[in-house]
């Protein structure tokens, strides 16, 4: 996912700077900073009394265009990693795949197809309202596989898709209802927001959009079948946790659970979290986690102890700071 | 609406760290972007059931705090305000992951809740790291490092921008929706429509503030390309300094430094 | 030399939704001449600004600087003319660092190395604005920021000073300082502003614009003082000039 945000974040550079229409960058970077600004807004959902904030996607790209949208909702997503530890810095890749990427490349080909050239207002609002459902089934659809792939949560993959695809679609609809509502009042204040993206400055036409959808098969098509490979034990393994198969078993010994233990690493050791897990491959921590339990006494003393030093640190030098110029 | 002020704010009390003046603020930024990537490319490259062997890298960001003269009981509350989103992910571990893993006396710890407890343990210290090195480095500094690292201009520039108005936008939203607020008496958040012509003006004042920008660019002579001055070097102390760190990432990856001082200590005991 | 004379001829200008903003406007600023533009909202001030560094091209007329025709061929050379400084410094200030953002205009015309740092600092300094260099622009205050703002126009050496609305949203000290930094320059200072009063200490001449076209162009303390006219065009004679509130005195 890393490789794929990277990669898409240097064909965005590249083919803006090559058609470069110098009021672009203002205009991407205060939009960025504006999704920011909205995305801290709440409204009420309409029926069920809880919040929801705008996302923006489909709203930047639909304003910017692909190129410029996938760097600007990147720009954002990165922000929030940092300062807001928002997703995480681990999962940035991810997210910028699923909230920039996927709306972008995926869903914008789709909204201007269903957009057409020069669209009334109800086939505009509806195309806006299908490329914020598509975007967000697609999105959900793309933290299912990632998370399965990444192993990072145990949750089961089809329990887990069949809790986020309805929320999403939820979601996907307020999305609609409200960028249809943001666009629809700044268009008709400035008819002229639109055209840049509904005419033809963009020709993502034909074979672009072919080779955007192929990539996207081959990325979705490559984790399936990654998954597909592990699913047999996978889906076994989960209606085994399910019905407390494992649970008897464990019981019978801390052997047997040490076994289950090492199988479970062996399976997912794999499928651990982003490329660089692969540097260490599994057997490393089986070993640590065999060793963990083991002595594990030790390994606590050991923790806590670090942990205390390491909470301590900071004082340790400021005071020595403190001291410094008063010699 | 108070959160959106809130977060400005802290915003730009995390920025202001960066002005500091201490031996680590002075280090090339790039050299700083690379250890914390290597930090947490270490942390990360851990198995999931591992605990134990992580809890010593949280001395990586201990030192720096200490070194860079941060305020630590500010930056461990940002960072523990974070680790409830973490627990949510790994929750679901100890539901599905019963097999026991640890046994402490009478208590049998399952493999679930070790890998739930790695996944916040993880979380914490990556996201610390992040917070340490924006503190240490400043964001602006940050992406001229990463620039200078091989990440695309146009992104760069991106970045720069969006930076920079988050504050004026992140002001002007916070100012609508106060005057939402203030006129609509109790409701505590606004409904879809009101929302969307609130964001809607928004979007058209942005819109204008950036036809604005571009002007007072083109009055400066832009024509295209940003120029940028570069400063700072890559010298021995951030050789120095980028080698050991790594180094002492690469021994605690290799051993479990908790589990080392922990068998001295316990050896000693009995 | 005539190198510095802004002549605006017959200059009209609509607006793609048909709003005619200029209607016939000329004037002809002689080198080193203080001018204000004032008028009500809506007069017309900005569009004519705007024109002056040709940000908008005319729908008829002309605008001549020094002695290039602003034309498409002669833009580059009449922006490094002219030093435009916006309304809201926040438009104005769009790079990481206070230094970042005065050296833009001078890198973007080419300089680098010493050269740069000292065009870059001496900017700052006339402005005293030196203490800020390293400083981001969201950390300033308002008066910082419009000093700053200053300084990257100045930064690029220009010969006629072009602001909007320099004294707006100022408190009284920071208001005191800019009218202190603006007599001091030697520049032809061209300016819109609100602020009569600013208006009477800066400037020896005064343009009135009412609805798109120049109403009075003369000597300010001669304008200024013309309650009826100011009146028509939605103004006020500025309050030094009104008697004293208390004593109905007017000050000499």
């Amino acid at each position: 996912m890393w490789a794929t945000s990277a990669a898409t974040l240097a064909y965005s550079s590249a083919k803006l700077r090559r058609d470069f229409d110098e009021r672009v960058p203002p205009l991407m970077g205060v939009l960025g900073a504006f999704l920011f600004a909205a995305q801290m807004i709440n409204f009420t959902i309409p029926g069920t009394g809880s919040s929801g904030h705008l996302a923006g996607g489909i709203l930047l790209t639909i304003l910017l265009g692909p190129h410029a949208a996938f760097l600007s909702i990147a720009s954002v997503l990165v922000v929030q990693a940092l300062f807001f530890a928002d997703g995480g810095l681990l999962a940035l890749g991810c997210n910028i795949f699923n909230m920039a990427f996927v709306p972008a490349f995926m869903v914008f080909p789709l909204f201007r197809r269903l957009a057409g050239n020069a669209p009334g207002r109800l086939r505009l609002n509806v195309a806006i309202l299908a490329a914020a459902l598509v975007a967000l089934q697609l999105g959900a659809f793309a933290v299912v596989l990632e998370t399965t792939c990444s192993g990072i949560a145990t949750l089961p993959f089809a329990s887990f898709l069949l809790m986020m695809q309805p929320i999403h679609l939820a979601i996907g609809v307020v999305e609609g209802l409200v960028t249809v509502a943001v666009l629809g009042l700044a268009q008709k204040a400035r008819p002229d927001l639109l055209r840049g993206s509904l005419e033809g400055r963009f020709d993502l036409g034909g074979k672009r959009v072919l080779l955007a959808f192929l990539v996207a098969a081959l990325l979705v098509g490559g984790g399936l079948s990654r998954y597909a490979s592990v699913l047999p034990d996978g889906l076994e393994w989960a209606v085994g946790k399910l019905t407390g198969k494992t649970e008897l078993e464990a019981s019978s010994g801390v052997h047997a659970a040490l076994g289950a233990v090492q199988n479970k690493t062996a399976l997912l050791s794999g499928y651990q979290l982003p490329a660089p897990a692969r540097k260490e491959p599994g057997p490393a921590s089986e070993k640590a986690t065999a060793a963990g339990s083991g002595t594990g006494v030790a390994g606590v003393v050991g923790a806590v102890l670090t942990l205390a030093v390491a909470c301590f640190c900071p004082y340790l030098f400021r005071g020595r700071r403190r001291t410094k110029p008063e010699i | 609406m108070t959160s959106i002020e809130g977060a400005l704010l802290d915003f730009k009390r995390l920025d202001r760290l960066a002005a500091g003046d201490t031996a680590l603020h002075r280090l090339d930024p790039r050299a700083k972007v690379i250890v914390t990537f290597v930090f947490i490319v270490t942390v990360v490259s851990f198995g999931r059931y591992e605990l134990s062997a992580l809890v010593p890298f949280f001395l990586f960001p201990a030192i720096l705090v200490g070194l860079g003269n941060l305020p630590a009981g500010y930056l461990a509350r940002k960072v523990a305000l974070l680790c409830p989103f973490a627990l949510v992910i790994g929750l679901f571990n100890p539901l599905f992951d019963r097999a026991v893993a640890l046994q402490l006396g009478p208590l049998a710890i399952s493999a679930g809740w070790i890998s739930c407890a790695s996944i916040v343990v993880r979380a914490a210290l990556t996201v610390g790291a992040a917070f340490v090195l924006l503190a240490l480095t400043g964001f602006p500094a940050i992406c001229s490092a990463l620039e200078r690292l091989g990440l695309p201009g146009m992104f760069v520039v991106q970045l720069h921008f969006l930076y920079r108005y988050i504050f004026v936008l992140g002001e002007e939203g916070g100012q609508a929706s106060r005057a939402l607020e203030l006129r609509s008496f109790g409701a505590k958040r606004p409904s879809l429509a009101t929302y969307g012509s609130l964001v809607g003006h928004l979007l058209l004042r942005t819109w204008l503030r950036a036809e604005r920008v571009h002007r007072a660019m083109l009055a400066r002579g832009f024509s295209g390309a940003f120029p940028t001055r570069t400063v700072g070097r890559f010298g021995m102390a951030e050789a120095a300094f980028v080698a050991g760190w790594t180094a002492f990432f690469l021994f605690l990856r290799l051993n479990n430094g908790a589990q080392l001082l922990g068998s001295l200590l316990t050896g000693h005991f009995s | 030399m005539s190198h510095h004379i802004v002549e605006v001829k017959n200059l009209r200008h609509v607006y793609p939704d048909g709003t005619e903003a200029l209607k016939g406007v000329s004037f002809r600023i002689h080198h080193g001449e203080s001018v204000a533009i004032i008028g009500a909202n809506g007069a017309g001030k900005s569009t004519l600004l705007l024109h002056l560094n040709g940000y908008h091209s005319p729908t008829a007329g002309e605008v001549r600087i020094g002695d290039f025709l602003l034309s498409k061929g002669t833009l580059p050379g009449i922006r490094r003319t002219v030093g435009m400084v916006f309304q809201d410094p926040d438009d104005q200030l769009f790079m990481p660092t206070v230094y970042d953002d005065v050296a833009f205009g001078p890198l973007n015309l080419g300089l680098n190395g010493n050269e740069l740092e000292r065009c870059v600092a001496d900017a700052l300094e006339r402005v005293g604005a030196a203490h800020l260099a390293a400083k981001a622009p969201y950390h300033l205050s308002g008066g910082e920021k419009k000093r700053v703002a200053i300084a990257t126009v100045l930064s690029m050496s220009p010969d006629i000073l072009v602001l909007d609305e320099p004294a707006s949203g100022l408190d009284p000290y920071a208001r005191r300082q800019l009218i202190g930094l603006l007599k001091e320059f030697r520049h032809t200072k061209i300016f819109t502003s609100h602020d009569l009063d600013l208006v009477l200490e800066l400037c020896q001449r005064v343009i009135l614009l009412k609805e798109g076209e120049v109403r009075a162009d003369g000597p300010a303390a001669e304008i200024l003082r013309d309650e009826r006219l100011l009146a028509e065009c939605r103004l006020e004679v500025p309050l030094s000039l009104q008697g004293c509130p208390i004593c109905g005195k007017r000050q000499g």
